[in-house]
């Protein structure tokens, strides 16, 4: 309770000072003659937070480029070493198993979050609003859980018990009546099994969000348009892929690529079900593993540095995207 | 036959069909769970869930994982920690966004497209790559003022607020671009300084805007596992924290931890609930994180 009390307070006294913050930058601006008044405006409305965030997150973000490119010893004091802490990365066993799981996540995870989110928003589309609402709930329920909640869920499920014991966990159940020995699924690197079964709650839990977003572009897709295909006899299946797809392409799009973001820095999942152990790491994996069990700076640095390079084409294209729509405004 | 097949297209039957299969796959892991939790400990060790609604009526039904997880375990407390780091995490950033995004979207200034761009940019920043020296900034601070940082509520909050300023920022400048720029050319006219119209006219107009960002970030600090190890770490553990602790062991056996992970979704799911709509809308609105 004391802890909610301190969480009040903060609020109360962080309300009063940014308010503060912003009367008095006003205040002085206002003083100020009205040339140079224009100019430094913006800055009181802009500069905290311009502030803010070159402190806490663009600094520190060219800090972590700076430290892959450095050891760090004990006393915390650190030297030059060039690439030596990428080799070392590269030179690490579970390396290039890292690099293709990543690629793998990338591969699957959006493609199959895309389309089961299309699927799921067309044909809700289809049974009337309160059929709608109530099935679009369900869908969309695991996007408020966290990752820590959905490890336990799905542990649960994918729980295993030697052989001649009780199967608690619903697949191994499902599996040995079907005549199969248990498994340790989490364990089973054949095929990346294990893998695979981890990409299933991501998309469990987002292809909500992907419902979300297509099922508002599929419900924009003009009448006139479906009707003209109806008249000219088109059947169901027709209109959804000639019709709506193509009007509706800019929004899988978006869907895609922001879930491209979300695969590539997955990381939750992984700790959470496996510890990024028997074959199943990625990048956001390893530099928790070597910062935080190993105390590996430079390796760990090195890891979240290759996994900026992977994103910034995205972040380009994002921006490309931006000044696109911003010009067509 | 066209009776039948009238029938079929009438009540959407082949649609609603689908979706119930793909709602029951859905349901499945959280209620299996869900059974879970009210189960008694032998039982649920011995006995997959779906035999209890099998065995609907010899089954013992009961709340004592719940009430061992509230009165005996860390849960409680958690409990309150996961509020005490999410409500000033929410709360904070609002005013410092709002304002920004006044700024990007209502005043001319040099190197305003360039700003955004970066903010832009930013959304997509995987957080990992700012954790360490943040923190190293945090310790190097305590050292020379003595004044405690990492461990604390605080850092959280600093590190939350910052890192949902750039989608923050992103979702009240798309929405405050929709106001009329007539509607502020007429209030300049009349006097009005940037400082009046930001709170007379633009605050209240983005009430929607600000609602959907609040739950978002609510939502999204309230299930944060990796900022809140990093941060406050097992000085105030988190839910998320305590329940991936407990994950590790659960000697316990399925129940606990199961009614462990059923509190800590119970904000999450009344949230969502209540405020589905705002939720929705805010999903819409900023579709890059």
């Amino acid at each position: 309770m004391k802890d909610l009390f301190g969480a009040v307070e903060a609020i109360v006294i962080g309300i009063l000072a940014t308010l503060f913050l912003y009367w008095l930058g006003n205040l002085i601006v206002r003083k100020l003659p009205r040339k140079v008044r224009l100019a430094l405006e913006p800055y009181v409305f802009i500069g905290p937070v311009l502030l803010i965030i070159g402190g806490f997150l663009v600094w520190p973000v060219l800090q972590s480029v700076r430290l892959s490119f450095m050891e760090e010893d004990l006393a915390g004091q650190t030297t030059w070493v060039g690439f030596k802490n990428f080799k070392d990365l590269f030179s690490e066993d579970y390396f290039w198993g890292m690099i293709v799981n990543n690629i793998l996540w990338i591969a699957i995870v959006p493609i199959v979050t895309v389309v089961v989110g299309l699927a799921m928003a067309q044909f809700a589309n289809n049974v009337g609003t309160r059929r709608e609402k109530f099935f679009k709930s369900i869908f969309f329920m695991p996007m408020t859980i966290s990752f820590v909640s959905a490890a336990v869920i799905w542990r649960y499920l994918y729980a295993y018990a030697p052989d001649g014991q009780e199967q608690v966990g619903l697949l191994n159940f499902l599996w040995t009546k079907l005549g199969g020995a248990p498994q340790a699924w989490m364990q089973l690197q054949q095929f990346k099994i294990n893998d695979l079964l981890m990409m299933v709650i991501f998309v469990w839990l987002n292809a909500g969000f992907s419902m979300v977003l297509l099922s508002a572009a599929i419900k924009s897709v003009p009448e006139d348009t479906l009707e003209a295909g109806r008249v000219d006899g088109a059947s169901s299946a027709q209109i959804f892929f000639k019709i709506i797809l193509p009007q509706i392409w800019p929004t899988a799009l978006a869907v895609f690529i922001t879930t491209v973001i979300g695969a590539m820095k997955i990381f939750d999942i992984v700790l959470a079900m496996t510890g990024g152990n028997y074959g199943t790491t990625v990048l956001a994996q390893t530099f928790f593993v070597e910062y935080f069990s190993y105390g590996n700076t430079g390796k760990a640095m090195a890891a979240v540095v290759l996994l900026m390079a992977a994103i910034t084409p995205v972040m380009i294209y994002q921006i490309r995207h931006y000044k696109k729509m911003e010009a067509a405004r | 036959m066209t009776f039948i097949r009238r029938f079929l297209e009438k009540y959407r039957v082949g649609s609603t069909l689908t979706l119930a299969l793909l709602a029951f796959i859905w349901l499945i892991p959280t209620v299996g769970l869900l059974i879970t939790s009210w189960r008694e400990k032998t039982t649920a060790q011995t006995s997959g869930w779906w035999e209890a609604i099998t065995h609907f009526a010899d089954q013992e039904w009961t709340t004592i994982a719940y009430r061992e997880m509230i009165n005996g375990g860390d849960l409680g407390t958690s409990f309150i920690s996961s509020l005490a780091v999410t409500i000033p995490a929410t709360v904070l950033p609002l005013l410092f966004a709002a304002y920004a995004a006044y700024g990007f979207t209502f005043m001319r200034f040099k190197g305003r497209e360039i700003y955004f761009s970066i903010i832009i940019g930013l959304l997509v920043v995987p957080l990992q790559a700012a954790l360490v020296p943040v923190l190293k900034m945090f310790i190097s601070f305590t050292e020379k003022t003595g004044i405690p940082i990492s461990g604390q509520y605080a850092a959280a909050w600093i590190v939350h607020a910052t890192f949902a300023m750039p989608l923050a920022i992103y979702i009240l400048r798309n929405y405050m671009s929709t106001i009329p720029v007539a509607l502020i050319e007429a209030a300049r006219v009349d006097g009005a300084s940037n400082f009046t119209i930001f709170w007379r006219l633009v605050f209240p107009m983005s009430v929607p805007a600000l609602a959907s960002f609040s739950i978002f970030q609510f939502l999204w600090v309230w299930n944060d596992y990796l900022i809140a190890f990093v941060f406050v770490g097992n000085e105030h553990p988190v839910l998320t924290y305590t329940l991936l602790s407990m994950l590790g062991q659960h000697s316990e056996g399925w129940q606990t931890v199961a009614a462990g992970s059923f509190i800590s979704l119970s904000v999450p799911l009344l949230v969502f609930f209540s405020l589905q709509r705002y939720f929705v809308r805010g999903l819409t609105a900023g579709a890059v994180k």
